[in-house]
């Protein structure tokens, strides 16, 4: 009963993730408002780590089967990607790139200046 | 009767070619132990040649597939367990991870939007199918699906980024001297999620604690600030 009730938990989750897609007129998948949801349900302690983990780690260990067939879509989509294949490689690869240089450069620049301020503040 | 006939109505044909497709991309991934032996980049391929020698149409593939994708939202939301798990690293670097992600996020869009543009590709349909493609593939479906991408485009966007990560992202931040673990971490989970946080797990528990939470909030930053970027080009 207990993966019954982790499965409940999360697909009533879910639900509320769908009304709220329904209703708000934002462009924010279910999805995302289902996770904020738990993460809020979470941290005020309404619902437990133990009352939904074992369920959860057990669907995230299998998540790549859940995207197999969206990309096996691609294939119906061969006509506008054909002639672009290296456009579309270039760019996923410099974003990439670009994201881990500036987001890490970024961080690291914070993180120094707080190590700073933290040591000034206790010279005095 | 012809094969798109007699498994046209098929629920398990989808699911079991999905499975074996899988279970033979795992394997090989055990076996070379390769980060460009993705699991499931080896599936979507094998799938894809064996419908396309057995002339079986993806609609008919589709059919009983597709049941296996209903579980990608309760998926998503599970990922807030790892974050949470993650909270007391969160709380104590609560600026620098929001503030490095939305950088990374706003850089993200403007280089996919100025490379595409360097090579005169204008279709907004292209256009948004790579926009969310930094965030795990989970979120970056439902963002792409949002702003009309297409989906297998976005899957193949993330997987290339995951693969870098996994490969390059240690080499680029030593090149430009990130030393800190926490930006590091934050670097590799927010530009190439769980594929990439698998290598920044061997950098050490810092890294594969910032990483593992990049990957959730940088989902929620580009859910807000991916559409915003769409809305301005109009």
């Amino acid at each position: 009963m207990k993966y019954v009730f982790q499965l409940m938990l999360i697909l009533t989750i879910s639900l509320a993730g769908e009304l709220l897609y329904a209703l708000l007129p934002l462009p924010v998948p279910a999805s995302i408002y289902g996770l904020v949801i738990l993460f809020v349900l979470l941290l005020t302690k309404r619902i437990k780590l133990e009352q939904v983990e074992e369920t959860a780690d057990f669907l995230m260990s299998i998540m790549p089967l859940f995207f197999i067939d969206s990309t096996v879509k691609t294939m119906n989509a061969y006509g506008l990607i054909k002639g672009r294949i290296t456009a579309l490689v270039l760019a996923s690869f410099l974003s990439f790139a670009a994201v881990t240089i500036v987001t890490g450069l970024t961080a690291q620049g914070i993180i120094r200046m707080k190590k700073r301020k933290g040591k000034s503040n206790n010279e005095y | 009767m012809n094969i798109n006939e007699l498994l046209g109505e098929s629920l398990f044909f989808g699911m079991v070619l999905t499975l074996i497709a899988y279970k033979i991309g795992f394997s090989i991934q055990q076996k070379w132990k390769k980060v460009f032996l993705n699991p499931m980049l080896i599936a979507v391929v094998l799938i894809i040649g064996f419908l396309l020698l057995t002339g079986i149409s993806y609609e008919t593939y589709a059919y009983g597939a597709k049941n296996l994708s209903y579980f990608l939202t309760p998926v998503t939301v599970c990922l807030a367990v790892p974050l949470y798990r993650q909270l007391q690293v969160l709380k104590k670097n609560l600026a620098a991870i929001l503030i490095s992600i939305s950088i990374g996020c706003l850089v993200h869009g403007a280089v996919v939007l100025a490379v595409l543009a360097a090579f005169g590709i204008e279709e907004k349909q292209l256009i948004n199918s790579l926009l969310p493609k930094s965030v795990t593939t989970a979120v970056a479906l439902g963002i792409s699906s949002e702003i009309g991408g297409i989906q297998g485009i976005t899957v193949i966007g993330v997987m290339i980024a995951g693969i870098c990560g996994a490969v390059l992202g240690p080499v680029l931040l030593k090149l430009v001297r990130v030393t800190e673990p926490v930006a590091q971490g934050l670097a590799i989970g927010s530009a190439s999620h769980a594929v990439g946080t698998s290598k920044a797990i061997e950098l050490g528990e810092i890294q594969a604690a910032m990483s593992s939470l990049a990957i959730v909030v940088t989902g929620m930053l580009t859910v807000v600030i991916v559409p915003w970027i769409v809305s301005l080009m109009g």
